[in-house]
């Protein structure tokens, strides 16, 4: 377990220097318990104190990095078991597998098609995070040709998948400087694998068979190396996700350090769409990164959405900007929903407007990220508020009419908006999936 | 190296609800349908028991959703305007474990039904199938609180699972429940707060606690489904804990929450970078469903064979035993 904050500063100086950027050796004590600062900003600690809290305040789950550039990715670093209980910080990387029997213009397709792996959803762009090129053909060369091929052209880091030593010291060789992760190490392979990873200063995927083997190789491996990516090995999805649960507790709750690092994992399923259904488990459930066959947009799209909400922060609602939308080919006459910043919100308003297909303006009040009816409730989306936005946000130019449309959920401030803002009030639909048809109704 | 794995001692555990009855127990049902009873977090085997897998039922409505994307209306061509025929090709065709009837002609604006024809409708899909029935009414309190008083009473015996409870609206429905022995759905806003007191208001009023399936309110993928997700998750955490009062099993309205989004929806000529809109359709249900499996949803309502066969897929391997 973390140790508290009164433990750390038992061990603290105390001479309250506030060279650390804290006020006191108490408050930097807090601050280390909650991982906002890190023990080497204070000068003055003894190296009896380093040690004890070194070792306890190290994170749980080591962060490791994969990818150079804008290519990197993080992951690891987790802390909770629930995401309520506090946030999942480093969303689970996708990698998208390419065998190494594809050539010239067969690989070249292939490395297109994960490059177009982006995707741009509720105003966010995202994408897949890695390619993963397999040794199927069993031939050193052939993996070493195929990996500089996809390492030359493809937008992503790379992941290396070979348990020949030799053919992963001729990737190394064309692609090693891209600090790709390396598949893997396993009980008969470690030594050498060990020692490319650390020619390389690249991070090492560790492969066992269930629990107890893989701890055993990854004590063996971490005496030497510690930039590790773990892999249990289980195929059986109930039994992978009692490994993964259990390799997330016995990092947190007891801090076994075998387990103390992200974990890949792999689909076993054939079909494409079993597969991403199958990831899905992975992406709820404590996998760093995921390996897949599947690339086709439609098939990752899901798992991409899925990841967005799951590594949403708890405690902070997503925004967007709070201004005048225009969706569509807007004119002055154009009609204009009021909604919140609530992205949630504020996207789903979006999309059924322009479902209509009748250009409009959206204006999003600023409530801080919270919804139409929380917001109401909590004094930030009332008569006053949004007044004094349609005022700020510019949307008096962009319009002749003075015509506004509010949420079903809050007619109750229809009066007092009119009266207010001198716009006409028209009382929405209280479900934004009503919207189509209301526009069509009112505006068409 | 030996490890040590950590298995939690749980506490409590969830109430198991039955649902139908067959002939011997006073219905006309050929199965029954039990939810509930785990005393762990979902598909955690080596740590409690699982003694009832999660189930789907499918939606089916007395009207043709001409709303319905066309992806899943093409799935029930031909059967779409008849209920029981579009129910008959669910169990059939589609294996699922119950039918989720929802009698939106009964609306005022989408046909003003009787409450006479709704019930005729109910035993006429009854009469058809033989797995249990949801049935809930088409969502104007008013309405609801005539027709699934009158279901109820026509169909004593058969231990439907009615709805909606909710927290301005649940002592009609109650009482129908009580007196007609029916399951009842209490809905809540994707608030764990007014759930536990619409259970404490429900029992109170004489409902025991396995006759209760929760509805919680789920977001679909992409819009909210963290919220129900963590909801649910916490539900389940509290419940092992010993909360009685979250004890039940969940229901999750997986397709209709699915089948709102834009990524659902929007065709591959207007949205070419998220690929071909029947699959992207599909997966979209299926995920919503296999993500709130891991947070502890017991019945799942579903509209796509696809995307039904995907999530029965998941559900089979999970639910293998698993040790550690």
């Amino acid at each position: 377990m973390a140790l508290t904050g009164l433990d750390i500063f038992k061990l603290l100086p105390k001479k309250n220097c506030k060279e650390c950027g804290q006020a006191t050796c108490l408050a930097f004590a807090m601050a280390l318990a909650a991982s906002k600062t890190s023990l080497d900003k204070c000068p003055y600690v003894s190296e009896e104190a380093k040690e004890t809290l070194g070792g306890a305040s190290a994170p749980p789950i080591k962060l490791v990095k994969v990818g150079k550039g804008d290519k990197e990715r993080e992951m690891g670093d987790e802390v909770v078991l629930f995401r309520h209980d506090k946030a999942f910080y480093h969303p689970t990387c996708f990698a998208i597998e390419i065998s190494d029997k594809l050539t010239g213009a067969e690989l070249d397709a292939k490395i297109e098609k994960i490059n177009g792996l982006v995707f741009e959803r509720v105003g966010q762009k995202v994408s897949v995070d890695f390619a993963a090129v397999r040794n199927e053909s069993g031939n050193a060369d052939t993996f070493a040709a195929a990996v500089k091929e996809v390492a030359a052209k493809c937008n992503f880091a790379l992941v290396l998948i070979s348990t020949d030593p030799d053919a992963m010291a001729k990737a190394l060789e064309v692609a090693g400087d891209t600090n790709p992760l390396i598949y893997c190490a396993t009980v008969e392979n470690y030594e050498k694998m060990v020692e490319l990873a650390k020619k390389y200063s690249c991070p090492l995927a560790v492969r066992g068979n269930g629990l107890e083997e893989t701890a055993a190789l990854v004590e063996k491996v971490s005496a030497s190396y510690k930039e590790l990516v773990i892999d249990v090995g289980t195929n059986q999805l109930s039994q992978a996700l009692a490994e993964l649960t259990q390799t997330r507790r016995l990092s947190i709750k007891k801090k076994f350090r075998p387990f103390g690092y992200p974990v890949i994992s792999f689909t076993s399923k054939d079909n494409p769409l079993d597969e991403v259904i199958e990831a899905s488990v992975f992406v709820a459930k404590y996998a760093s990164a995921v390996v897949l066959k599947a690339d086709e947009k439609a098939q990752i799209l899901p798992l991409m959405a899925l990841r967005m909400n799951i590594y949403t922060d708890p405690q902070k609602p997503s925004q967007v900007e709070p201004k005048a939308y225009a969706i569509g080919n807007v004119t002055k006459n154009s009609p204009v929903y009021v909604t919140t910043n609530f992205s949630l919100t504020y996207y789903t308003v979006e999309g059924e407007v322009s479902g209509s297909k009748i250009p409009a303006y959206i204006i999003s009040c600023p409530t801080d990220g919270i919804s139409v009816l929380t917001g109401w409730a909590a004094g930030k989306f009332t008569p006053d508020k949004i007044t004094e936005f349609i005022k700020a946000c510019g949307i008096e130019e962009l319009v002749d009419h003075r015509n506004l449309v509010i949420p079903g959920a809050v007619a109750v401030i229809k009066g007092a908006l009119e009266e207010k803002s001198g716009w006409k009030v028209i009382v929405g639909p209280s479900e934004a999936s009503g919207i189509p048809s209301f526009a069509k109704t009112h505006f068409a | 190296m030996p490890v040590q794995t950590i298995k939690e001692r749980n506490a409590g555990k969830v109430g198991v609800v039955t649902i139908g009855a067959t002939q011997e127990q006073g219905g006309t049902r050929t199965s029954v349908v039990k939810i509930g009873g785990e005393s762990s977090l979902p598909f955690l085997h080596f740590e409690g028991e699982m003694p009832n897998k999660p189930v789907i039922a499918m939606e089916v409505v007395d009207r043709v959703p001409e709303e319905w994307n066309d992806e899943v209306k093409n799935a029930f061509t031909g059967v779409l305007d008849n209920p029981v025929a579009w129910a008959k090709k669910c169990v059939e065709g589609c294996g699922a474990d119950l039918i989720f009837l929802r009698l939106q002609s009964a609306d005022p604006e989408l046909g003003n039904k009787s409450p006479e024809d709704c019930v005729k409708t109910v035993k006429d899909v009854l009469a058809a199938v033989g797995v249990p029935l949801a049935v809930v009414g088409c969502g104007v309190d008013e309405v609801d609180n005539k027709i699934i008083p009158a279901v109820a009473e026509a169909c004593a015996g058969e231990n439907l699972l009615l709805g909606f409870a909710s927290q301005e609206n649940y002592n009609t429905i109650v009482a129908a429940c009580m007196v007609h022995k029916h399951n009842l759905i209490a809905q809540t806003p994707l608030d764990i707060n007014i759930c536990k007191q619409l259970n404490i208001l429900i029992t109170e009023m004489g409902l025991t606690a396995d006759k209760i399936v929760l509805d919680t309110n789920i977001g679909g993928l992409g819009y909210g489904i963290e919220y129900a997700y963590s909801i649910l998750e916490r539900g389940r955490l509290g419940t092992l804990q010993g909360d009685r009062m979250l004890a039940m099993p969940t229901l999750g309205t997986v397709g209709f929450e699915a089948w709102k989004a834009k990524e659902a929806n929007v065709s591959i000529e207007e949205f070419p970078g998220w690929g071909e809109q029947k699959e992207r359709g599909i997966l979209w249900e299926a995920m919503t469903a296999t993500a709130l499996l891991q947070s502890g949803l017991d019945l799942l309502v579903m509209r796509h064979p696809e995307a039904v066969k995907l999530v029965q897929k998941n559900i089979a391997d999970l639910m293998e035993p698993s040790s550690v």
